[in-house]
């Protein structure tokens, strides 16, 4: 089991996850970020601490978000560590509002 | 010049901190005191046996440790073996992560009655506790009150209603696992004075629940009828929209089961009955009042008297004081501003900082302790940029006196030797590990070992 980040992190990367991690499980590129399934330890820390409600348990995504439990996978094991808050993206509060946030 | 640091407890905010602090700074020494020979506070003695995934977290804390600019002082008590005024004459600043370590009480009456404990005795018992492990518990009734409805609770009640075979493969205590096959408690009541949007569980513990081999949970469909005020915090919470929805699978859903687990809410304790032991607990029924966030319970309607035979109260920590440090006891931590140190007229006092659950209070898991600990430590990197002071003794100093108070340091090489005796003790009962509960013991095994 693990938690997955889905659909709501694209263009907003908030990152506010990252801090809470008590693993360092986070991994990212310029769009967004990933857990890595294999070290995450499925504690729900990073749940709350996300504005846009990205980050899921993994019995709990939904069908339409499936396709980012195999994604988080592949890019988390690519990517460099994230293990601080780093800027949102510019897109960050305009994407927050779209999604009624 | 190099910053020296001292940090207070070994726990997940200690380690934190220690983490921050080597991340931030490249010519720092960070020295982490911890009062009993092993670290990890309560990754040890507090998460549960049978959460064995939740304990990895040691391994981010083993790297840490790792780093050479790191040092582990366990067997240290600050208070008597060093005073927190001379670590703070000694460092260039100190971080207390001395957590939560005090239950609250319910302050009802028949409270001491033999038969009632609290859940940070009971929790510290099976961990393995040194100071805890020899109590004894009433497991020979048939029910049990669990009063609170957070995960401490979550966790009693399922220690109390697995099987022995359940937690074989947890690190569970023996004499702990020994007591718990002879239980002959079935019936499991976790009251709530609020009702199911206001309970703490999180929803991953809550589903666990419903996976026990031989216990069956319910709850009350009346009570899951939400008034608006609750709806409304529902809605702004999907945390507690999705313990609703396992409240409500769990409604009216008793099946035939050995164990038996209700879930109740809108129910407040007002005396804990029984001659020489606890026979009853005595409950009020309540409404809620106030805005959506802020209710509370009031009492209203006839008592309810509930028959057990043994009640845990699980209705939150306290820190401890700290010598030389304010304290506010209602909150039960030290007045702060984003973890600097703060007297009663707001003013910062000189260079003591706090994280973790002495600074917030004893809520959130652990890595709220890491995002925390980033908090107290940009707080006290900006303090530090602004003295420009003659280097701190540190290191040297605290070993000097601690050498001379002849305190038998264990660092973190010889809780390695600790840590690989326990494995190695697990091993051969098909158990992760099979804890030390004494300190001379741990000392014994410890102090073997010599850089």
């Amino acid at each position: 089991m693990t938690h997955v980040v889905t659909e709501n992190c694209t263009d907003c990367r908030f990152t506010d996850c990252v801090t809470t991690c008590p693993v360092s499980c986070f991994h990212g590129d310029d769009e967004r970020i990933y857990i890595d399934p294999d070290v995450c330890i499925d504690c729900g820390a990073c749940v709350p601490a996300c504005p846009v409600q990205a980050i899921v348990e993994l019995i709990d995504v939904p069908a339409e978000q499936a396709k980012w439990i195999q994604i988080n996978a592949e890019r988390a094991a690519q990517l460099p560590v994230v293990r601080t808050k780093q800027p949102q993206l510019a897109s960050a509060e305009a994407r927050r509002l779209e999604l009624g946030l | 010049m190099t910053a020296k640091f001292a940090i207070v407890g070994s726990g997940p905010s200690g380690f934190y901190a220690a983490e921050a602090l080597l991340d931030a700074l490249p010519d720092v020494e960070v020295d982490v005191l911890e009062r009993l020979p092993v670290p990890f506070g309560l990754v040890r003695y507090g998460v549960a046996p049978d959460h064995q995934k939740l304990k990895q977290v040691t391994a981010a804390f083993e790297r840490v440790a790792g780093d050479s600019r790191f040092r582990l002082f366990a067997n240290v008590d600050v208070g008597s073996d060093v005073r927190a005024s001379e670590l703070a004459a000694i460092y260039d600043a100190v971080i207390f992560a001395t957590g939560a370590a005090l239950d609250r009480p319910l302050g009802i009456p028949g409270e001491g009655l033999p038969g009632s404990h609290s859940a940070t005795e009971f929790v510290s018992w099976y961990n393995g506790h040194p100071e805890h492990s020899g109590k004894k518990f009433n497991l020979s009734c048939e029910s049990a009150v669990i009063i609170g409805q957070g995960n401490v609770a979550i966790d009693v009640c399922r220690i109390l209603a697995k099987s022995v075979d359940e937690l074989k493969d947890s690190d569970i205590c023996e004499h702990a696992l020994d007591a718990l096959a002879e239980s002959k408690i079935r019936r499991i009541h976790l009251l709530g004075r609020r009702g199911p949007a206001q309970a703490k569980f999180t929803a991953k513990e809550l589903r666990e629940l419903s996976t026990l081999s031989r216990a069956s949970v319910a709850t009350v469909p009346a009570d899951l009828e939400l008034a608006t005020n609750c709806l409304a915090e529902a809605e702004r919470d999907p945390a507690i929209a999705k313990n609703l929805s396992i409240f409500r699978s769990f409604a009216g859903s008793r099946r035939a089961a050995p164990v038996s687990i209700d879930i109740d809410f809108f129910v407040s304790p007002t005396c804990i009955v029984g001659d020489a032991a606890v026979e009853a607990v005595e409950l009020t029924r309540n409404r809620l009042e106030g805005l959506p966030g802020q209710q509370r319970a009031v009492a209203c309607g006839e008592p309810i008297r509930l028959a057990a035979g043994a009640v845990f109260r699980s209705v939150g920590y306290r820190g401890s004081p700290i010598e030389g440090l304010p304290f506010n006891e209602v909150t039960g931590t030290v007045p702060n501003r984003a973890g600097k140190v703060i007297d009663d007229r707001e003013d910062a006092l000189g260079n003591v900082y706090v994280t973790g659950w002495i600074k917030r209070g004893p809520t959130g898991i652990i890595g709220t302790n890491r995002a925390c600990a980033f908090e107290t430590v940009d707080a006290l990197l900006a303090e530090l940029a602004k003295a420009k002071g003659k280097s701190a003794p540190g290191q040297e100093a605290l070993t000097r006196l601690l050498r001379e108070r002849k305190v038998k340091v264990v660092d973190f090489l010889q809780w390695r030797a600790i840590d690989e005796h326990e494995r190695r003790r697990g091993t051969q009962v098909r158990k992760p590990r099979e804890k030390l509960t004494s300190v001379p013991e741990m000392l014994s095994i410890a102090l073997a070992r010599t850089a």
